[in-house]
């Protein structure tokens, strides 16, 4: 079981938490003009990186707040916390722990 | 609201003054139904210092800001939930008393940023005491209850036995703890604690 730090409650127990997918995918801005391709894969395609991996995760059973990790998909490290809407910390995302 | 004659706790019909018991030997842990408490659910951005001020000055205390921490006064008690959100719990049993301070917080809201929402009879309130609470609890529960991690006055929204609750440290004395549990998982949640905590000697209390 992973132990995640909400960035507002402090560690908490992995199964307080539930799992929102890959962070940073920004839905097109105009999803009419928006090719049905370009929209499956707004959708559908995902990284999954070997290496850092930037995620979003919800306090489920606690403040229920979502945020963002990075962690690294080899190790499970939980590398950094940071709030919704902040960028990504800079990693070498294919480095190897 | 409920009329009086009407209201009923979610674990009424388990006859709690019925079971009430004390075991022989030694006692564990000591659990009791706190019925019919006034919850309201407040949400105001922590950095409107003047609807901060305003709520001060209506509890008579200021919001807990330190997250997992309450704040009490002798008529009212406030749980931490989130980084703008806020748990007033009333002592009860008058029916009014949650609605009443519904009132009392919207009031100090007028014109200002926030919500403020009835919740009372969402939830019912379980105390467990004794020197094998903290045993007790852990075998359902994620927390870190260690007294250095968790101490007197702390409270957390957690997982208990796959049921989501607040837990509230009430006193290192004892320890005694209290968490609040939606009326539709109490009895489950309950009956569950009681066959948890046979092997440690339960007594259970009219509240
Ligand atoms: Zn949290």
């Amino acid at each position: 079981m992973l132990l995640i730090p909400c960035p507002y409650c402090g560690e908490r127990a992995e199964s307080e938490f539930s799992y929102g997918g890959e962070a940073h995918i920004a839905r097109p801005a105009d999803p009419e003009k928006t090719s049905d391709a370009d929209w499956a894969d707004y959708l559908y395609t995902r990284t999954n990186t070997k290496g850092v991996y930037f995620e979003r995760w919800m306090h489920a059973h606690g403040c229920r707040r979502w945020f963002n990790i990075a962690r690294h998909t080899v190790s499970y490290d939980i590398l950094a916390v940071y709030e919704t809407g902040a960028p990504p910390p800079k990693f070498d995302t294919k480095s190897e722990v | 609201m409920v009329e009086r004659y009407l209201r009923q706790s979610p674990l009424a019909h388990l006859g709690l003054d019925g079971r009430a018991q004390a075991v022989r030997g030694e006692s564990g842990v000591a659990m009791s139904e706190q019925p019919f408490r006034g919850i309201v659910n407040l949400r105001v951005q922590p950095d409107d210092s003047e609807a901060m001020a305003a709520l001060e000055s209506a509890l008579g205390f200021a919001l807990p800001v330190e997250p997992n921490t309450t704040a009490a006064s002798a008529t009212a008690l406030a749980f931490w939930l989130g980084p703008d959100e806020w748990w007033i719990v009333t002592p009860g049993p008058e029916p009014e008393s949650g609605p009443n301070m519904a009132v009392t917080l919207r009031t100090a809201l007028t014109d200002r940023r926030g919500a403020v929402t009835d919740v009372s009879d969402s939830r019912t309130c379980i105390r467990i005491s004794g020197p094998r609470a903290r045993d007790l609890l852990c075998k359902g529960m994620p927390l870190d209850l260690h007294p250095r991690v968790f101490p007197s006055g702390c409270c957390a929204q957690s997982h208990l036995a796959k049921t989501g609750v607040v837990l509230h440290l009430i006193a290192e004395d004892g320890p005694t703890f209290e968490l609040y549990v939606l009326r539709s998982f109490a009895e489950y949640l309950w009956l569950w604690l009681e066959d948890a905590a046979r092997e440690y000697g339960l007594t259970i209390t009219s509240s």
